[in-house]
């Protein structure tokens, strides 16, 4: 049985709007709009989108703090709205917006505190705490109030809070939201080693998609509410034709662009003397040779195709596709 | 996958001492998170004080020169105000929203996200504020009346024990009444309509800025038994000061017990009824 399902789920909110003076007008926006998904045990899913996609409702709808307009949910084989309590104990939560740590007390006494709120053991306890605090660096502010702590230490005592209770599903809505480079690396590692063991499940969302490339083999694009891209990172640069390029860096500028066949030129960049070039049909040991040629080759570079850059023509395909999410209600 | 049945079954015993222990650990997180605050609890005790002085001399001044009103005399007076200055912090009467803003902000979330009730989360917290409260505000204003007043000293051996009995139930009482007063934030925008009408009502016809002793006498019962106001505060007080036979008072303590069921019951129906609507808002 998949851990996650979601068949039809959909949400709905009522808003209301000015319009005129004094009236105002009911209106519908569909935050979510008829989402069927599986997760298996285990897998590790990246589920993206741009603003305002829907991202954050579908995820408070698994976690059971909102209720779905009609559509159904199972997280570990529960109804997450109706046994929130009992889903609570198998699965874990971030929300990287609002912290779910207790603001008055140091972070080792949250820590200590969700142990009995959880019911854990507390060797099982101890031993994933130490875990925690030697792949998070936590110790340096375990005594701290939590309201003194800066955003990536924050982050990072609200990922050991949302695992000391050994859940099963990790839901997590934008965990590296304003770290440097290194508190992402520290989270990222973190999570990674989480999914090399294999028995954790994790949903992640993120604008980051660097965080996706280190850590998702499976990658769910939603829009509008809807789906609109489901499968590998790889499956998704075929699908919208991101390719590898070669950039060729040339010691004269030509005279008139090269055309090689099976790599189409890009763009010529300074003067003439950068060639970017993308591979469709050719090789790399193709393109090389038939600039040779040309010109004389002072560096050469592959450039592996760009998340970013495809994730971005998605979101400006949808955009363009998609209808209005707002309707007017009667 | 845990079958259904489980569900149904009778608490085990070790279920039972299990989630008091979990009771007891946020109860103690409690009273560390509200300890972080003494200069909160140093101003408190201050303004508490300067209003006790105030409303003893008032009282004072309705005994008149016969130094009794409505079955109080002087020293069950002062006992009646310092203890409960002291009481008002104790049961946490004004000044609680903690539960409408994180409603209204939405980290209300973080709360369901729990494998405890709201409900019994929250009220866990507040026994531990109340116990910080016991100790930071209550024994103050306690030991002014005690050593610059004449104050009434209770003279039956009962009446110490359920005198504390009785405050943890108005502590019940008032967590359930702020608690209903706070939840209609599931509902409204702005609470601060509810929050008045409370802020009246708990200091009017809880005894505070008179002992409800000066009202009728059908006046004070049907307050007593229809509302839950007069269980916060003058309940306890008068058991302190034995203004009633003894088992009169051991029969307003079980209304007092009546009363914290009720409102209980009636928090968890209107978190559960709020949960189906609840839009949690951001992110
Ligand atoms: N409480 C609410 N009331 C009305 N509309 C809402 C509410 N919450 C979300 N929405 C709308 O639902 C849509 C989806 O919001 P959601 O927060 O799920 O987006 P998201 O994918 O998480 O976006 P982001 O990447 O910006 O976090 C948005 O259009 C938003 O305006
Ligand atoms: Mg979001």
């Amino acid at each position: 049985m998949s851990v996650i399902e979601m068949s039809g789920l959909r949400k709905e909110f009522t808003v209301r709007v000015k319009a005129g003076r004094l009236r105002r007008e009911k209106r519908t926006v569909t935050a979510v709009d008829g989402i069927d998904l599986r997760v298996e045990r285990g897998e590790m899913l990246g589920y993206i989108g741009p603003n305002g996609a829907g991202k954050s409702t579908t995820l408070k709808m698994l976690t059971g703090v909102l209720m779905p307009s009609p559509g159904e949910a199972r997280v570990c084989g529960l109804r997450p709205v109706a046994e929130r309590t009992r889903l609570a104990m198998r699965i874990g939560v971030v929300f990287g917006q609002r912290s779910q740590l207790w603001w008055d007390l140091p972070l080792r006494d949250s820590f200590e505190l969700l142990r009995h709120v959880y019911r854990v053991p507390a060797g099982e306890h101890g031993a994933r705490l130490a875990r925690c605090r030697g792949l998070l660096d936590l110790d340096e502010f375990l005594d701290t109030p939590v309201r003194q702590l800066s955003l990536g230490q924050r982050m990072r005592g609200e990922l050991t809070a949302a695992l000391l209770h050994g859940p099963e599903v990790l839901f997590l809505d934008e965990p590296t939201i304003g770290l440097d480079v290194v508190s992402k690396q520290a989270v990222r590692g973190f999570l990674a080693e989480l999914g090399r063991a294999g028995d954790t499940t994790l949903v992640l969302t993120t604008h980051d998609l660097a965080d996706i490339e280190r850590l998702c083999h499976r990658l769910v694009v939603i829009d509008h509410g809807r789906v609109v891209h489901d499968g590998s990172i790889a499956a998704l640069h075929s699908r919208y034709g991101s390719r590898r390029m070669v950039v060729a860096e040339l010691d004269a500028a030509l005279p008139r662009p090269p055309e090689l066949p099976g790599a189409p030129l890009q763009r010529v960049e300074a003067d003439g003397h950068r060639l970017v070039f993308a591979l469709e049909s050719a090789t790399v040991a193709e393109v090389v040779a038939g600039l040779a040629g040309l010109a004389t080759l002072r560096d050469i570079a592959i450039v592996e195709p760009d998340i970013e850059e495809v994730v971005a023509r998605l979101y400006r395909m949808t955009a363009e596709a998609g209808g209005a999410t707002v309707t007017g209600a009667p | 996958m845990g079958s259904v049945t489980a569900t149904v079954a009778p608490p085990t015993n070790s279920n039972v001492t299990r989630s008091i222990r979990t009771f007891g650990a946020i109860a103690r997180s409690g009273f560390r998170r509200y300890a972080t605050y003494r200069q909160a609890a140093v101003a408190g005790v201050v303004t508490n004080t300067v209003f006790g002085f105030l409303r003893y001399y008032i009282f004072l001044a309705a005994a008149g020169a016969a130094g009794r009103v409505a079955g109080y005399d002087r020293e069950q007076l002062a006992t009646f105000v310092w203890v409960g200055q002291g009481l008002l912090a104790v049961i946490a009467i004004w000044g609680w929203t903690e539960l409408a803003d994180r409603i209204r902000t939405g980290e209300i979330a973080a709360d369901l996200l729990r494998p405890v009730h709201p409900v019994t989360s929250y009220l866990a917290t507040d026994v531990g504020r109340a116990g910080y409260a016991a100790l930071s505000r209550l024994v103050p204003p306690v030991l002014i009346g005690l050593f610059l007043f004449d104050v009434y000293l209770p003279h039956r051996g009962a009446t110490l024990p359920l005198f504390v009995l009785s405050v943890v139930l108005a502590v019940v009482i008032c967590f359930g009444c702020r608690y209903l007063v706070n939840a209609t934030a599931y509902w409204l925008q702005d609470v601060r309509g509810p929050l008045i009408l409370w802020t009246l009502c708990s200091g009017v016809l809880a005894g505070l800025y008179f002992p409800l002793g000066f009202l009728p006498g059908w006046l004070e019962a049907l307050l007593r038994y229809g509302t839950p106001f007069p269980s916060l505060l003058q309940i306890p007080l008068d058991v302190l000061v034995e203004r009633q036979p003894a088992p009169v008072q051991l029969g307003l303590v079980g209304v007092q017990a009546g009363w914290a069921v009720v409102l209980l019951a009636l928090c968890r129906l209107v978190q559960r009824r709020a949960e189906l609507r609840l839009v949690v808002q951001g992110g």
